[in-house]
């Protein structure tokens, strides 16, 4: 893919390789344990310094919370679902719950949810697309 | 170490002053707290200002313009939402350090209207709606169902916060909002981000606060004591490491961790207590910080909203002021307006919403924004 095409990722936490494919990228505290969305080189949790090995994120978990949002900046379509999500062997996200009814009664707690990678519609300065990760209701394993 | 004083404390009333800068207000609130103690600005060694939408733009030394140029140091503070109470812990460890013994704290800010924050991002990518929100109110929404989902919390019990603060603001003359809202006014409310409706959610104002802070020496070679609220504790937390805190702010285990070493350091319990003025930025908020200020255990907090203890005339009356929710929220200058609210009952002179025989009181900010970091300040004020 040539660079001018090439996606940008929204987050730091996305990582965009060669061939345009998104993951979710982690660092896990070998002295401790601490999973944290992202490249980091000493541990937030236990301070270990040089002990932070980059992983892949799991692209599927729970919604922990969430929240509807009906107001917002301008310019920014409501109502979304905005939710927090524990994902499948650790690291925890925010972002946007598709596809579900923007109402209580449509969330539940602990629903699993699949990771989605799309373009948000979003172009850089210099053209290129913004992809960002967004989280969908995993129906198939309920 | 010597004990460390308040000795004049006062705000302006919150509200709009569209005609007056941020130095002005500031300097109103100045002004306000040297002639409470009886002082002058000669006699002030130091100034810590608070303020955050202008940080970086040296409103101490504006303020120092308006009530005279005298050459003392000047710091500046920005701390989000707990700014204006930085500012004043800044002044505090002035004082209990020994290096100055009467010092001014000062918080001010002059906001818009709507939500705070802006969508863009320097590279041009717009979050919001697209990696979650980061509006304050989806944030403290967040925070309210999570603890809806560990102890079955109501949206009803949430909105009782509000019901219950701006009815507190009805006897505060300085509150932006001095109206009752009816539980079905509040629930039926424009929902903003649930379970948070518009009434729900703390009002941005205009507003100034400040305090003469003074050693115990000072205090008593000017013959203050008379007018003095004796700083039992002064205590900041940073936010520890959390597994979700990159993904939902904390304001849960910042303020637990400020809380339990402020009762360690002024020796006393939640129980002794005899009011409480605490961050209701959102009425969620307030539900979570009883139980992270210990005012009542984990799980409990719906239930003591309910049960009419944070009442005026309650067990343990929380923001009698009117809170943030109606007294208005003007971010710089909110955390020393709380210690004034603490300072006036342990004066006896907060007229109707006097919380009688009132001895020791709490004040309590948290500060932070979606995708940064928080921070927690409380301070303990004893009667002297």
């Amino acid at each position: 893919m040539n660079d001018v095409n090439r996606p940008l990722a929204a987050m730091r936490f996305l990582n965009i390789d060669e061939a345009g494919k998104a993951s979710l990228i982690g660092s896990r505290c070998e002295a401790c344990g601490a999973i944290v969305p992202g490249q980091k080189e000493v541990c937030a949790c236990c301070t270990a310094r040089g002990r932070m090995v980059p992983m892949k994120l799991a692209e599927h978990g729970k919604v922990y919370t969430y929240t509807i949002v009906s107001r917002s900046f301008p310019g920014v379509k409501t109502p979304f679902v905005s939710a927090v999500v524990d994902l499948d062997g650790g690291g925890c996200l925010p972002g946007v719950l598709l596809d579900v009814t923007p109402a209580p009664s449509a969330i539940t707690y602990d629903m699993p949810v699949d990771v989605v990678f799309r373009d948000t519609g979003q172009r850089a300065a210099d053209g290129r697309p913004f992809v960002s990760h967004y989280f969908v209701s995993a129906k198939g394993d309920q | 170490m010597t004990d460390v004083y308040i000795v004049g404390i006062d705000m302006i009333p919150f509200g709009r002053y569209p005609d007056a800068s941020v130095p002005q207000l500031g300097a109103q609130a100045v002004l306000l707290a040297l002639d409470d103690a009886g002082l002058s600005i000669k006699e002030m060694q130091a100034l810590y200002a608070g303020n955050l939408l202008m940080a970086g733009s040296m409103i101490g030394q504006r303020i120092m313009r308006e009530v005279g140029q005298t050459g003392i140091a000047v710091v500046n503070s920005a701390n989000a939402c707990a700014t204006g109470a930085t500012a004043f812990r800044e002044g505090w460890i002035g004082i209990k350090s020994g290096i100055y013994d009467l010092v001014l704290a000062v918080g001010v800010e002059q906001m818009g209207k709507g939500l705070i924050g802006e969508a863009g991002r320097s590279d041009g990518f717009i979050e919001e709606g697209v990696v979650g929100s980061n509006t304050t109110p989806a944030m403290f929404a967040q925070i309210g169902l999570a603890h809806s989902r560990a102890y079955g919390t109501t949206f009803e019990q949430f909105a009782k916060v509000a019901v219950k603060n701006h009815h507190h603001s009805t006897m505060n003359p300085k509150a932006v909002s001095q109206r009752k809202t009816p539980l079905q006014e509040v629930m039926n409310a424009e929902m903003i981000a649930y379970p948070l409706t518009k009434l729900m959610c703390s009002i941005n104002v205009d507003g100034a606060a400040a305090a003469v802070i003074a050693s115990e020496a000072a205090v008593k070679r000017l013959g203050l004591m008379d007018r003095a609220v004796r700083v039992r504790a002064s205590e900041m937390s940073s936010n520890p490491w959390t597994p979700r805190e990159t993904a939902l702010t904390d304001f849960n285990a910042v303020t637990e961790l400020c809380a339990k070493a402020t009762y360690e350091r002024a020796a006393i319990d939640p129980g002794d207590l005899d009011l409480v003025e605490l961050h209701d930025c959102f009425a969620t908020a307030e539900i979570v910080h009883y139980e992270n200020l210990q005012l009542c255990g984990a799980g409990e907090g719906g239930r003591l909203i309910d049960s009419g203890a944070t009442m005026l005339g309650g067990r343990i009356p929380v923001n009698v002021s009117g809170g943030l929710l109606s007294k208005g929220h003007p971010l710089g200058a909110t955390g020393i307006a709380g210690l004034y609210e603490i300072s006036t009952h342990l004066r006896g002179k907060a007229g109707r919403r006097q919380v009688d025989g009132a001895r020791i009181g709490l004040a309590h900010v948290a500060g932070g924004a979606p995708g940064t970091g928080s921070a927690a300040v409380v301070h303990v004020l004893e009667k002297v």
